[in-house]
Parts: structure tokens; sequence; C-alpha cells
């Protein structure tokens, strides 16, 4: 029952986070502010763990290929498309959700608990499209650019391991990177980027607009944020490829 | 005029207020007062629409605002102002930013004219050179009247406050209390003042109702607060010992 009436608000909410904007220059602006809070200020943190784990996922193909029937170009290939269907998309996904979920359901909870969402209110504007709708659109239309330097990042992170260890030549990586490319895998990892990106914002921004009480609570409201945003993202991996790749 | 009839609120189970009906009067200051949790913020944010009632009427200028669409509320409450206990400033906005965000949002106005709307509304208060100043750099003071310049700046025909002494030392506090009076009489708009401080009703209590565990007890004048034979009331008035023996004397 808890569960039926918090989706319940969360529609309810959406509703009124897509109804029509006082002032399109003004959520306009917003949307900038947005792309460089969630976006932008994100890409250090996407760059340096797709390097370490393009990296990783190279080392332990290599580790598992032992043997000398296998040619070493599926190294490269391997890591590609770990990257390309996994781990640019989900993997970000989640890491998004802790860094950028986190980061909105504390905002718009501190807001809410130091009534300047009432405020907001009180002026007659619609807070809910207000604070929410700028921080859905950046994310959904930045996120994906997100996992495309993720992409490249992750795979030339393979290529720098694989160089700088031996695990396999630089010929062989590169070619196994090019090898039987499908190039709908980036359509797939795209699309789920972008419901990844909703996902991460409405739930996140969901927690923080109904908190009730003090410092703690918003606390608690970031950590379920984060946590359902997880469980979602991890749900949507599945009916999505089921969807799309099956 | 602002007028309440028989409102009830509940939360859950719990009855918070009970039959309230008073009428506010325009170009006055009308205070609410009572004691903590006795249901006077509950009564103010029901009267803007913050907290959804029960049963019961509120009118604003003969305007059934129970019975208004979302969007109907949305545009009255661009008649309205409102100053919060806490202020509640944005934290990311400088106070020129949150002063001119209502402009921004409504009105097409020149970059020029909402300076100038900003900066006649910071003099109001008493307020200068702090335009790029962040919330976190202000005072308690300072917050409660940039709150204020705000919450006037679309010239309201309503204007709600939500404690504006909390917190406050009694020399700033009565600076506050009579701007917000000055201000009332000078644009001759409906206040609504919530407050539990006797010095505020003393000083600008033009119309006064005593609010005690969700009834409305007793309602009249300033002087006559001093008078009433209301208990709840003399127990709230005359709470402090220098209240007490103030009586005494008399």
């Amino acid at each position: 029952m808890g569960t039926l009436t918090a989706f319940g608000k969360y529609v309810i909410l959406i509703f009124r986070v897509f109804s029509k904007p006082e002032k399109t220059k003004i959520y306009l602006k917003q949307t900038i502010r947005e792309i460089e809070n969630l976006g932008v200020n994100s890409i250090g943190i996407v760059i340096i763990i797709s390097i370490f784990i393009g990296a990783v996922i190279t080392l332990q193909t290599r580790y598992n290929l032992e043997s000398s029937w296998i040619p070493l170009y599926l190294i490269g290939l391997t890591a590609r498309d770990t990257i390309l269907l996994e781990f640019s998309s989900t993997m970000v996904g989640l890491i998004l959700a802790g860094k950028v979920g986190s980061n909105i359901a504390s905002e718009i909870g501190h807001m809410r608990i130091t009534e300047q969402i009432d405020a907001l209110e009180m002026m007659g504007v619609n807070s809910a499209s207000y604070l929410i709708l700028p921080k859905i659109i950046a994310a959904m239309v930045f996120n994906p650019f997100l996992t495309i330097i993720s992409m490249l990042v992750g795979i030339f992170g393979g290529w720098l391991a694989a160089i700088i260890t031996g695990a396999v030549t630089s010929a062989d990586y590169i070619y196994g990177i090019q090898y039987w490319f499908e190039p709908f895998y980036i359509t797939y990892a795209l699309v789920k980027t972008v419901v990844y990106a909703f996902i991460i914002t409405s739930v996140s921004a969901y927690y923080g607009y109904f908190v009730k009480g003090g410092a703690l609570e918003v606390g608690r409201a970031s950590t379920k944020g984060v946590v359902y945003s997880c469980i979602l993202i991890l749900m949507f991996d599945v009916i999505l490829t089921q969807l799309m790749l099956a | 005029m602002i007028e309440v009839k028989n409102v009830y609120k509940s939360f859950g189970k719990e009855l918070v207020l009970t039959d309230i009906s008073v009428a506010f009067d325009q170009g006055k200051t009308n205070l609410i007062i009572g004691r903590s949790g006795s249901g006077k913020t509950v009564l103010l944010k029901a009267i803007v629409g913050l907290h959804g009632i029960d049963t019961g009427a509120i009118y604003f200028d003969g305007r059934d605002f129970i019975k208004m669409t979302e969007i109907q509320k949305q545009d009255l409450r661009k008649e309205m102002g409102m100053l919060f206990q806490g202020s509640a400033l944005f934290d990311s906005l400088t106070v020129q930013e949150n002063i001119i965000f209502p402009l921004e949002m409504y009105t097409n106005m020149s970059y020029e004219e909402k300076l100038e709307r900003v900066n006649s509304c910071l003099k109001m208060v008493e307020l200068e050179k702090v335009n790029h100043l962040y919330p976190a750099e202000l005072s308690g003071g300072m917050k409660k009247r940039v709150g204020i310049a705000r919450a006037i700046v679309q010239f309201p025909q309503y204007l709600f406050c939500d404690e504006p002494n909390s917190g406050l030392d009694p020399m700033t506090a009565l600076v506050i209390d009579n701007l917000i009076s000055k201000i009332t009489h000078d644009m001759n708009i409906t206040t609504i003042i919530n407050t539990h401080d006797m010095n505020s009703v003393m000083e600008i209590g033009e119309k006064v109702v005593f609010i005690h565990e969700g009834f409305k007890c007793w309602e009249g004048t300033r002087n006559g607060v001093l008078s009433s034979d209301d208990k709840h009331l003399n127990d709230f008035v005359f709470a402090s010992n220098l209240a007490k023996k103030i009586k005494n004397l008399k």
C-alpha cells in the first residue's frame, strides 16, 4: 500500500513537473545552469572511472584468455563490447545516481525544510516544474555526451593498460576494437542513458521534494533517492536489454 | 479584506484548527497570537493555501479561495507577499536576484526598471549596498528585511508574516514591526502577522486574534488584550514575571 501511495505521488509530481512553464526564458536559463551543475561538473569523475575500468577490463580479459588458441585481438573486442554495452551506460548511470542523485535530493530537500519551496509557491510559481524540469531536461540532454566520453576514454584506458603491461600489442588491441563492430550498440547505450537520466533526476527530486523534518530527514531522503534510482536503473537495464537486444 | 469562515483542519486524526471564523481588515496590521503549537502557523498557511483545509471557506475580497482551481490560486498568489519565519531567501541567489525574481517571472519590465524597483524596495526596508551579497552573508535582521522587500516587490494586496521577530533582539524586532506597520498603512494592504511576541502586540496590533489549542478564544484590539477576562489569554499575556508585576502595579 505504501509503495502504491508513493508511486501515485510520484506520478502526480511528474504531471506537475511537465505542466506549462510560467516563463520559458527563465526555465531555459535554469536548464543551462543545470547542464553545468549536473553534467559538465561530472565529466571529471566519468573520465577517471572510465579510464581505470577500461584498463581493468582489458587486464582481466587477458588474464582469462590464457589459451594460445584464442587470438589476442579478442581482448580489444571484449573490452570494447563490455564498455559500449554495459559499462558506459549502466555503470556510469549508477555512479551518476550517487553523485547527481544525492546532490538533487539534498538540494531540493534543503529548500523544502527551509521553506524556500513554500516561498516559490507563494509567488505563484509551480515549484515542482521550476525546480525539477530543468534538472530532468539537463540530464537527458547532457548524459548521452557523458556516455560517449566514457566510451572513448574507457577504450583508451584499455589500450593504455595493454601497452603499459604488455598484455596485448597495440596493433592487436586496435584491430580488436574495430573487429565486427555493431553501431547499434551505441544507439542501445544512448537510449539506456536517456532513460537512466530521467530515473536519476526524477526519483531523487521526488524524495527531496516531499521531505519532512530537518537535516536528518534530508540526509535520509538523499540516501533513499540514490538507492531507489540504482534499483530502477538495474530493473530498466534488464527491460531495455530484453526489448532492444533480444 | 480576508474572511475565514468555519475552518477546520486536521493532520491525520489530530484536529489542529476547530471552527475558526475571523475577518482580517484592509489597511490594518492584523495579529494572530497564541502559544507555540496553538495552530497559528497552520492557520496562516491554510489562509494562503500552503495547507489544505478539511471544511470551511476563505474569501479574499469576496473571492472564494477554496473553490479556485490550482491555476486560479497561483494567479491570486501573485497578489500576495509572504515573509517566512526563517526568511526563506533563495541561498543560491544574491539579495538583488532574490528580490528581482518575481518581477522576472511575471513582468516584462526592462532590467533598469526592475533594478529601480528593487532599490526602492530595499530603501523602504532601510537596507543599502547589500544588492550583491548572498543570504549567508546577512544577519538575521537583514534577512528579514530582504524577505520583506521580496514580499512587497510586486506591490501585493495581501501581506503575510510568519513570526517576523523570531530570533531577533528586541530593538531589531521593534524596527521590523514598525517597518511592516508602515508598509501596511502606506500601501493600504491587508496584513496578517503571526506572533507570540507581546511587544509586537502592544506596538502594532490594530486587530488581535488569540488562538488556543486550535480554537479562536478571543479577538479585539491591543488595548483590549490587557483588560480581557479570558483565562487563556491572560495566562498567555501575563506569562512572564515582568508582565505579572506590571499587572499588579496597575
